[in-house]
């Protein structure tokens, strides 16, 4: 027989397994439509149409147009573009540096991990966005720019993960067996403890994504960000709700649309990052 | 005790130090200056200019110069403002930064204290699933977004209240609300995790059995239990809080800190973009410091690491 609290537990995991699959039916939809922009869409994302400036939606435009006549939903197919690739791209950028940085400051211990780890301390004490702004400063408004700011600002998160579970590996059994071996240091991070740490890695990246997201079209609206007109890639979902918002008294399509394109992949995200958590590492809740 | 408390405030300075040295460097490498007019002006103009701020010394003077000031509260003066040095500034600013920053806070405690208490005491309701789904909501949902939404709804379509106007009846109540709805959500879901733990507890199981009061049981015995955890994130949720505010502040044009930085960039005002960026660091790095103290406090075993 099942107590209630069981059954209830079964019953909530359907609803979150029906989430979950939204959430990754969503997001594939979403990339895809970026990727496949130029094939969708009818319109370009720089054709003018004077005669049709910020029309509502309606047939020929489904999100209607923007101030310049540009069809709004051309707009967000390419900007998902940006916006994935920022996010899917910092996350992969931080994962990579900062798994590494873990890896061997976990594994070589002493000394060196003592000086590694004070370094990662310092980065995360600094004020993200603020330093997420500078830097971009620096590289330049457009999505290379921001790629490489935003992954400087999110690898120390991996660091410490990273560092975290090796130190829980390295004590295990058959890390001491491949070492009595003769297997190198390279070898056993790579082969042996590596793939041991890789679950909380994974539900860190799902988790890096959508921040990424949120920082750079926060930045973008705010006219800090992406902003490259002349570019098919210098216009991300965070452009256009600040195109949106200086028109909302008159025209609230304009940043309805982008914003929900906005929210709706973070919530994505987060559920797909809740979901894998729940999975791979079933205390965690 | 003593040398833990030496520790962490030698890494304060230390974070300090690296980004007073971080922007300092950022800006000087950054391309376009903060004197590039559309017409170019005379070479002597410039000339003065540069001497007046002292651009014309080498890189270190600069350097030295600018970590002297900070040493002695002085964060120079301001390119764009030529009447107020960014001490000034600051001073103008930070307080409405602060009221916004703290009435978020109390908002964020008073709706996330309730809804986390009620999620994990009725765990798996449906009480527990709308908690949840609301939190996760709020997390994912931009202050940005959020904001042009209620701005839209309350003071476009129902005109209740305005947005914009800082100071008059009623014009912190939007801004409050799209600052502290992620840190409210977040809040619950942690605290609804830390309760749950807590509420397994072998205590818990005693406390019961001797026959206390259900109300007592959950805030005097498993409440103060699960607010040390909590208490952790009181450092990034301070961060969330000062880099949220300079969005929610663009939104509703309140004249705070966060709003002039923005300003401050596009202007390409370099000391005060270094200095509110000091002082956002400063106020991080405090919290931060005040967290780890009351931490260790409550719980020593932190203390001897």
């Amino acid at each position: 027989m099942q107590s209630p609290n069981e059954i209830s537990a079964r019953r909530r995991s359907r609803a979150e397994k029906t989430m979950l699959v939204a959430s990754s039916v969503f997001l594939v939809v979403a990339a895809c439509a970026g990727l496949l922009a130029p094939m969708l869409s009818p319109h370009s994302p720089a054709g003018l149409e004077e005669a049709r400036i910020l029309e509502g939606p309606s047939w020929s435009h489904w999100m209607g147009t923007d101030g310049l006549g540009r069809d709004l939903l051309t707009r967000i197919l390419y900007g998902a573009r940006v916006s994935l690739t920022v996010g899917i791209g910092t996350g992969v950028i931080a994962l990579v540096v900062g798994s590494l940085y873990g890896l061997v400051s976990g594994y070589i211990g002493g000394a060196l991990d003592n000086l590694l780890m004070r370094i990662v301390d310092v980065f995360y004490g600094l004020p993200d966005l603020l330093i997420f702004i500078l830097l971009s400063l620096v590289f330049g408004r457009n999505i290379g720019g921001v790629l490489v700011a935003l992954g400087l600002v999110t690898w120390v998160r991996f660091a410490r993960i990273a560092r975290g579970q090796v130190l829980q590996a390295r004590e295990f059994l058959y890390i001491e067996g491949a070492r009595a071996i003769g297997a190198s240091r390279f070898r056993i991070i790579l082969r042996h403890i590596l793939p041991n740490v890789a679950g909380p890695i994974l539900v860190t990246l799902t988790f890096s994504i959508p921040a990424a997201i949120l920082a750079e079209s926060t930045l973008s609206f705010i006219g800090l960000g992406i902003n490259d007109p002349y570019n098919p890639w210098g216009t991300s979902w965070g452009t256009l709700a600040q195109d949106g918002w200086r028109a909302m008294r008159t025209y609230p399509h304009i940043i309805l649309f982008p914003g929900l394109a906005i929210f709706l992949t973070i919530l994505s995200f987060n559920f797909l990052g809740n979901g894998l958590r729940d999975i791979l590492d079933p205390k965690g809740r | 005790m003593v040398r833990f408390l030496l520790k962490r405030l030698l890494h304060a300075l230390a974070v300090l130090w690296v980004v007073a040295t971080l922007t300092f460097v950022l800006l000087r490498i950054t391309p376009g200056g903060p004197f590039d007019r559309e017409r170019r002006l005379p070479p002597e103009v410039l000339a003065n200019i540069a001497a007046k701020y002292h651009l014309d010394e080498p890189l270190w003077s600069q350097y030295a110069r600018y970590l002297k000031g900070i040493a002695k509260g002085d964060l120079g003066p301001s390119y764009k403002y030529l009447d107020r040095s960014v001490r000034d500034i600051v001073a103008d600013t930070l307080p409405v930064s602060a009221t916004l920053g703290l009435l978020a806070l109390g908002l964020a405690l008073a709706l996330s204290f309730p809804a986390g208490l009620t999620a994990a005491y009725y765990q798996s309701s449906w009480t527990d699933r709308l908690c949840l789904f609301v939190a996760t909501l709020g997390i994912s949902l931009p202050s940005f977004i959020l904001g042009a939404l209620l701005i839209w709804i309350f003071s476009l379509q129902l005109g209740w209240l305005q947005a914009g106007r800082w100071g008059e009846m009623g014009s912190a109540v939007l801004p409050s609300f799209t600052l502290g709805a992620a840190p409210a959500a977040y809040l619950t879901y942690l605290l609804r995790s830390s309760l749950l733990d807590t509420l397994g507890e072998d205590f818990i199981r005693t406390a019961r059995a001797k026959g206390l009061r259900e109300s007592r049981v959950l805030f005097k015995h498993a409440l103060s239990h699960s607010l040390i955890p909590v208490l952790t994130v009181f450092g990034p949720l301070t961060a969330a809080l000062l880099t949220g505010s300079f969005v929610v502040e663009y939104v509703f044009a309140i004249p705070g800190m966060g709003r002039f930085f923005i300003t401050a960039v596009t202007d390409r005002d370099y000391p005060l973009i270094m200095g509110v960026t000091l002082v956002y660091t400063a106020l991080l790095v405090s919290a931060n410091l005040v967290v780890d103290l009351l931490y260790s406090f409550f719980d020593p075993r932190i203390r001897t690491r």
